[in-house]
């Protein structure tokens, strides 16, 4: 009914009017589902992560409701954890080792199969297998060829006669083994994309610079890298938030230890939920890894706002 | 029109985050304990027995259970890891199920919660059972869940390895060590166990811990010291795989059917499997004790079935399907199907008669304790400092005496 009595009026009045109050009312109509999505589905959550985080919440607490407020204490019970060093060092560790050998390795392979010759469709193809798997199997074969007795890793090892690996069972080995892993699984994610961002580059461009007498390197280096620079962001941006919320693949390879020697936040935050059942806890490691994903998004918003403006100017 | 649409849009928005935040605020308890009501036609049933034989011989028994009570049953099987998160969601959006099993260390912790209601209700008498069955149901004096049938950790070992190395199954921790050290080597050796970082590798020291006389509520007692040493020093003396640490006891059982573990302590729902192994002779013998002559104290494992507060109608064909499944044949039928020693004395003595490959694991539960007897709700903290303490000692990370004070501390907190 609205609609018969708005409609004719909006008709009559072309452009260069004042903006109206149903305009908005549009404007903000086409917003809501967008609003009560976020809304519902990362506001709600992300607010009761943080009410639960001050509050003693127990197994009690899911049957009763009735959740204490204790205000900060389970971050300063996190933090004065001696586990919330190792879990730090250990999720730094685990982000910047998976994400500098996924990056170059893909970035490697993007350029590799950028130039066209038999069998690189094939190939490329091929290479996307590790992410089409499901994360607990590719988990559980690694987990295989880990092993120190039996696995086809060591097996190897011994055949060029190298001393074989405590690959799972040593605390000092066992994080390099579940970035590699995860180096493993990522590659793929950082080839597609790169290889998209390869492909955005016009050939005019090297024909231009290999008349011009530079090197392959040179070519690389003068354009490819600087043209390629807003996928290298992205990549990097999503890799990092990917990469330090990893969780099923520490927890089918190793479940976090050999003594808590591949315990990231992540896992740490699952074990204090769900065996320790000190869920407040649980809820601010969590929340701490929220600010320092969002921090890095702000930093990836920021560089990219100022890449726009170098190009535009 | 368009403000009739957003209104309607903001009203879906709020209806929709109306039921969200109903679903996680939990109003008062419907239902009730009240014995009034006639049962109701079908139930719904939670348990994680997901694997292949486990899964296939429990749904017999529910089966059985569903023609003698005339009640449907609708069962949800999940795995084990997934257990307690699926009942603390049912329990926040009072959506459990009818009847739940569930593993017996974790029963006070839901019972805590106040979403149980004690099996005595129904009518089910707790007369009979081993005492730590009971005490593992038991919440604030009141009985919340019952097995139909419990299990404990043995030493299983292969008859053709033993022999050819001339070796008895070993009864003391001396003998164990001698064994174990005697049948490795060539990437093989002689025992195999499971310490991963969880409840599963405190589960499979505990036997050691407790047979040694060491408390749950001391971790760095110098007997609970000496027994995390023996089994630190079986690692290093190359008697048990450093692989342990990664060791789930599935694994464990790998290794020792593909000939890798000459033995292994493990429960007795491996048994099904090794039988079927028909080039593999193994026997059993309760775990090895420190001294001669010492009785050996594991740790009593088994599901528990509890009844949640639901409706009135479902519980009381939920009391009628457990009361089914808790009656002697029945009891009989699932110890044998999945190789469990029976939860009523008498019915596992009548059992051992049968079944003398289970002698070992009946003999063992008479003296098992129940993990959560001494400590109840706090038991779960201690689990996990005891398994970080294992791990540490395990991989050499610390010595046995500093993971202990540690896992000590972190308990006590």
């Amino acid at each position: 009914m609205t609609l018969t009595a708005a409609r004719p009026s909006v008709t009559r009045r072309p452009a260069a009017r004042k903006p109206r109050a149903s305009d908005r009312f549009v404007a903000v109509a086409f917003l809501l589902p967008a609003i009560v999505y976020v809304v519902v589905f990362f506001g709600y959550p992300l607010v009761a992560n943080l009410v639960m985080s001050t509050q003693n919440y127990t197994v009690r607490s899911f049957y009763t409701g009735e959740a204490p407020f204790v205000g900060f204490d389970n971050y300063s019970a996190v933090l004065n954890n001696p586990l919330f060093s190792t879990a730090a060092l250990n999720t730094a560790l685990f982000t910047v080792g998976s994400i500098v050998f996924q990056f170059a390795i893909g970035l490697a392979l993007a350029t590799f199969f950028n130039g066209r010759f038999l069998g690189s469709t094939l190939l490329r193809s091929l290479l996307l297998l590790p992410w089409l798997l499901p994360l607990v199997v590719s988990g559980a074969v690694w987990r295989w060829m880990f092993d120190t007795d039996h696995g086809v890793l060591n097996a190897a090892l011994r055949a060029v006669g190298v001393d074989p690996v405590p690959w799972l069972t040593s605390t000092s080995w066992a994080l390099p083994a579940v970035i590699l892993t995860n180096i493993w699984i990522g590659i793929p994610f950082n080839l597609v994309i790169l290889h998209g961002g390869l492909r955005a580059i016009p050939a005019s461009l090297y024909e231009a610079a290999e008349l011009d007498g530079a090197s392959a390197w040179q070519r690389f280096r003068h354009v490819t890298w600087p043209l390629l620079r807003p996928v290298t962001g992205i990549v990097l941006m999503l890799g990092l938030v990917y990469t330090i919320k990893v969780f099923d693949v520490i927890m089918v390879v190793t479940g976090g230890g050999p003594a808590n020697a591949t315990q990231t936040l992540t896992t740490w935050s699952y074990r204090l939920s769900f065996h320790d059942f000190a869920f407040g806890q649980g809820a601010a490691v969590g929340n701490i890894l929220i600010v320092v994903a969002t921090v890095f998004g702000f930093v990836y918003l920021r560089s990219a706002k100022a890449t726009l403006a170098e190009t535009a100017s | 029109m368009f403000v009739l649409r957003r209104g309607l849009l903001a009203a879906a928005g709020v209806a929709t985050a109306a039921t969200l935040v109903s679903g996680c605020s939990p109003s008062p308890a419907p239902g009730g304990t009240g014995s009034s009501a006639a049962p109701a036609a079908s139930i719904t049933e939670l348990d994680y027995y997901a694997d292949e034989q486990g899964s296939a011989a429990w749904q017999k028994i529910l089966d059985t259970c569903s023609t003698q009570t005339g009640i449907k049953i609708q069962r949800q099987s999940i795995p084990t890891a997934q257990m307690l998160p699926k009942i603390l969601q049912g329990a926040s959006s009072r959506s459990l199920p009818n009847l739940l099993f569930t593993d017996n260390p974790t029963l006070q912790q839901v019972a805590s919660t106040g979403a149980l209601t004690p099996v005595t209700d129904y009518g089910i008498s707790t007369d009979g059972y081993y005492p730590s069955i009971i005490k593992a149901g038991t919440y604030q004096d009141k009985v919340y869940g019952l097995a139909p049938g419990v299990n404990g950790l043995a030493l299983v070992y292969n008859k053709d390895l033993l022999q050819a190395a001339g070796v008895q199954p070993p009864k003391t921790w001396d003998e164990l060590k001698a064994a174990a050290v005697k049948l490795s080597g060539n990437g093989k050796y002689g025992l195999a166990f499971s310490a991963i970082p969880s409840e599963e590798g405190t589960w499979q020291f505990l036997p050691f811990f407790w047979s040694n006389g060491a408390d749950l509520s001391s971790l760095d007692s110098p007997k609970a010291a000496q027994a995390l040493q023996y089994v630190t020093d079986l690692v290093s003396g190359g008697a048990a795989s450093k692989s342990v640490v990664t060791w789930s006891q599935n694994d464990v059982a790998d290794q020792f059917v593909t000939g890798n573990a000459a033995m292994m302590i493990n429960g007795s729902w491996n048994l099904a499997r090794l039988d079927k192994e028909t080039a593999l002779h193994y026997g059993v013998v309760p775990i090895p004790v420190p001294q001669a002559g010492g009785q050996p104290s594991v740790a009593l494992g088994g599901e528990v079935g509890a009844i949640p507060i639901t409706d009135a109608a479902a519980q009381q064909a939920a009391g009628k399907v457990l009361s089914c499944i808790l009656s002697d044949p029945t009891m009989l039928e699932w110890s044998k199907a999945h190789a469990y020693v029976p939860s009523k004395t008498a019915v596992a003595a009548k059992f051992g008669a049968e079944t003398p490959a289970m002698q070992a694991f009946i003999d063992e539960v008479g003296t098992a304790k129940s993990r959560t007897a001494e400590l109840g709700e706090k038991y779960p903290k201690v689990s996990q400092a005891l398994a970080d303490a294992i791990q540490a000692a395990l991989t050499g990370k610390q010595p046995v005496d500093q993971a202990l004070k540690a896992a000590q501390q972190a308990s006590g907190s």
